[in-house]
């Protein structure tokens, strides 16, 4: 199972004839998603890898059957690609262009909801569940299937997260990229609520940066909603305020949107917060076998090391994980490993001791915000 | 992307807006002869993007002419908060009665613009917000349907009694929200929005952040980018298509994409060290665009490492590894420079850098210590 996207997404890649476009439609064709269709105005009738080109998105739905969209067209005209999709009767929209202005993205939001239509993105790597489906630009070679639920507002920062998750012998069900603009069309909330429901994901990796107040409201809504274990990572600690760090969004203004506050928020209703993003998946094993009884982990560790991107394995374990993530222990300070320092390779290599290895906790100091 | 208050206020005055009027001065002599041409008495405003320029000494009262090119002259090549100062504003002193603020941002939570005004003008209004936020009062507009006449006014009625008053505040909130979306603005702002003794409703302060998204679109604003104003390096930068901020520390890091480069910085920070700079190289790799981004950090005397971090997905390491390999022929860096490669085309990567003779390291983790460790030898 996975969320957003599965084995019966039909995609429509608008601005398939561009560099980008020609070239994910492909690389997704590869990973196995049902490319159905490309959409460029005036090449209609064409095809690139095989993949039959139209000129509207109407006609490629009318023709294809398809579900989904993938946008790569260029940022003036990205907005006027989600209204088509929209118009056409997609459903599920993932805009991977950068750079398009918050005020469209304002502008086109009430219609999608208005419509029922999800946006992923814009300025994001899109959706990929592993042995499933890819929607994006995604590398399918980090990914592997199993019981992690992934969303991140980075990209290589998400592989880098999907990477060590994977090597630890922890996949996924779906990794989303939400995009780092100001104004996304899914959250993390969005992804949060879908991960919960769906029952093949046991655990979820939330990664932020700073800037906004996302990840704050997402703790709100964890200790509301979500009893599925929840590991955060946070980037952007030593940005400093005022200075767009590249993302739109990741900007702190006015003294709110730093790490420390976000952390702090997790922190508080009981998320632990890796220090590094290949800490996560120590933080995950810890959480999933405090909430479960039978570990999944230790089966699925066997399998641990550098995955190939064609095999499919793994994830089949039930691991129940009922139990809130909350209850740990919980205020200023929370405690992480610091000494994961080995190699992930030589790591998933010699994984059999390594969980129960000496770990030195530190504690993580979450309160001394402002420190530029 | 920051324009300045002259810059704003011309924007403003196109819109018709009031504003004081007043030119913008480069020398104390051009300062003298805009105060004499207004003839009355004046302030003197440095052009700089940074808040707090009242308070370090940024903004001065002139009596006449000859004290404005005094002023001028104090004020011109002043460091306010790490930046020169190499323009003045010299503008009419206006009678104040009343200061209040009005300020529109994109509020993301509700993916709205948002307007917020407040009677408690003229200070820090962050300061206003987080002791009085009753003071206050914020409206969420339909970025569809756009401000409405009365919404507008009923946010004046909270900063004026004299329905005069009422509807000139109410005429200024609407144009300014026209601005917010005809520049693509991601900030515009009056602090204060006063009242003179003439019972006119005058924008005193001017401030309009651009959203760099918008641009392309935006041609006479993207014009008023005042390269002066701005980090040479970040400049530089940004003519090579990188995403750059400079730091203060001495570890230079280049990284593909915005939150790993973040994070890099983070864990170069938990391990001991300072981050010299925030430095994306972007999606694709063009290996030129490592040359530049191993230039500018060199340039940079603090620099006593470069760390590397590419993981590779649409990035190919082996187009990295050329650039750096291009880098080490061009520049011939004298500080060491640490690689860490991972993902599509780590190998090649890997056998392109051997001609360089590189340290390496295969974590994130890895790469960071080992940067340290270098840049402390």
């Amino acid at each position: 199972m996975s969320v957003f996207i599965n084995k019966k997404t039909k995609v429509v890649v608008q601005g398939i004839t561009g560099r980008d476009g020609s070239f994910h439609a492909g690389q997704m064709k590869a990973y196995g998603t049902k490319v159905v269709g490309g959409v460029t105005p005036g090449k209609g009738g064409t095809r690139v890898n095989g993949v039959p080109v139209f000129n509207t998105m109407e006609e490629a739905v009318a023709k294809t059957g398809a579900n989904t969209s993938v946008i790569y067209v260029p940022p003036a005209f990205a907005v006027d690609a989600i209204y088509e999709a929209v118009d056409a009767g997609i459903k599920t929209i993932v805009c991977i262009t950068e750079g398009v202005p918050a005020n469209d993205m304002m502008k086109v939001y009430p219609y999608l909801k208005k419509n029922g239509a999800r946006l992923v993105g814009p300025n994001c790597p899109g959706l990929i569940s592993p042995d499933e489906s890819k929607v994006g630009i995604m590398p399918g070679s980090i990914v592997k299937k199993g019981p992690v639920g992934v969303v991140s507002r980075s990209g290589t920062l998400t592989y880098e997260a999907i990477w060590a998750l994977t090597c630890e012998g922890l996949g996924q069900t779906t990794c989303i990229g939400i995009g780092g603009d100001q104004v996304i069309g899914t959250n993390f909330i969005d992804c949060l609520e879908a991960f919960q429901t769906d029952p093949a994901t046991k655990a979820i990796v939330m990664i932020g940066e700073i800037g906004g107040s996302d990840e704050e409201e997402a703790a709100r809504f964890i200790k509301k909603k979500v009893t599925k274990p929840v590991v955060a990572f946070i980037a952007g600690q030593t940005a400093p305020p005022g200075k767009r760090m590249g993302h739109a969004g990741a900007i702190i203004s006015g003294g709110t949107g730093t790490a420390a506050e976000k952390i702090a928020a997790l922190n508080k209703v009981g998320i632990p917060v890796a220090a590094s993003p290949t800490e996560i998946p120590g933080l995950m094993k810890e959480l999933m076998g405090r909430s479960t009884k039978k570990v999944a982990v230790k089966k699925v560790k066997k399998t641990a090391r550098k995955p190939t991107p064609k095999k499919k394995t793994g994830g089949k374990k039930k691991t129940a994980a009922r139990k809130p993530a909350a209850k740990k222990t919980t205020g200023k300070t929370r405690a992480t490993k610091t000494t994961r320092l080995t190699s992930l390779k030589k790591a998933a290599k010699k994984s059999k001791t390594k969980t129960t290895g000496a770990k030195k906790k530190t504690a993580r100091k979450t309160g001394k915000s402002k420190k530029a | 992307m920051k324009i300045h208050e002259y810059q704003a206020k011309e924007i403003f005055a196109d819109a018709k807006i009031p504003v004081p009027a007043g030119e913008v001065a480069t020398t104390p002599v051009e300062a003298f002869e805009i105060a004499q041409r207004l003839n009355r008495p004046v302030m003197v405003k440095s052009q700089v993007h940074v808040g707090g320029r009242g308070k370090a000494g940024g903004i001065k009262y002139a009596e006449n002419a000859e004290a404005a090119k005094v002023l001028a002259h104090q004020i011109l090549g002043m460091d306010i908060k790490g930046l020169k100062v190499k323009k003045v504003l010299v503008t009419v002193a206006e009678d104040i009665i009343s200061e209040s603020y009005v300020g529109i941002i994109l509020d993301r939570a509700t993916k709205n613009p948002v307007i917020m005004v407040s009677p408690a003008g003229g200070v820090d209004i962050e300061e206003v917000a987080a002791k009085t936020p009753e003071k206050i009062f914020k409206l969420y507009v339909d970025p569809v349907e756009g401000l409405q006449a009365y919404q507008a006014r009923n946010l004046a009625y909270k900063l004026y009694r004299d329905i005069g008053q009422v509807r000139k505040a109410a005429d200024i909130i609407m144009k300014l929200y026209g601005i917010y979306w005809d520049v693509d603005a991601s900030l515009v702002e009056i602090n204060p929005l006063i009242t003179n003794t003439g019972g006119e409703v005058i924008a005193l302060d001017a401030k309009l952040n651009v959203d760099d998204n918008g641009l392309y679109r935006q041609p006479q604003v993207a014009a008023m980018r005042d390269l002066d104003a701005e980090d040479p390096y970040e400049v530089q930068a940004r003519e090579g298509d990188l995403s750059f901020v400079k730091l203060d520390g001495n570890i230079g890091c280049i990284v593909n994409g915005a939150g790993l480069a973040m994070a890099t910085m983070d864990l170069v920070k938990r391990y001991g060290g300072e981050p010299a700079n925030f430095l994306d190289i972007g999606g694709s790799s063009n290996p030129e665009k490592v040359v530049t981004a191993m230039r500018i950090i060199l340039s940079d005397p603090k620099v006593k490492a470069i760390l590397i971090n590419i993981f590779g997905g649409i990035t190919r390491c082996d187009d990295v590894a050329n650039g750096i390999v291009a880098a080490f022929k061009q520049l011939s860096p004298s500080v060491p420079v640490v690689v860490r490669l991972t993902g599509t085309n780590e190998k090649q990567a890997y056998e392109i850098l051997k001609s360089v003779n590189l340290p390496s390291a295969d974590t994130l983790d890895n790469v960071v210590k080992k940067a340290i460790e270098l840049a402390g030898e």
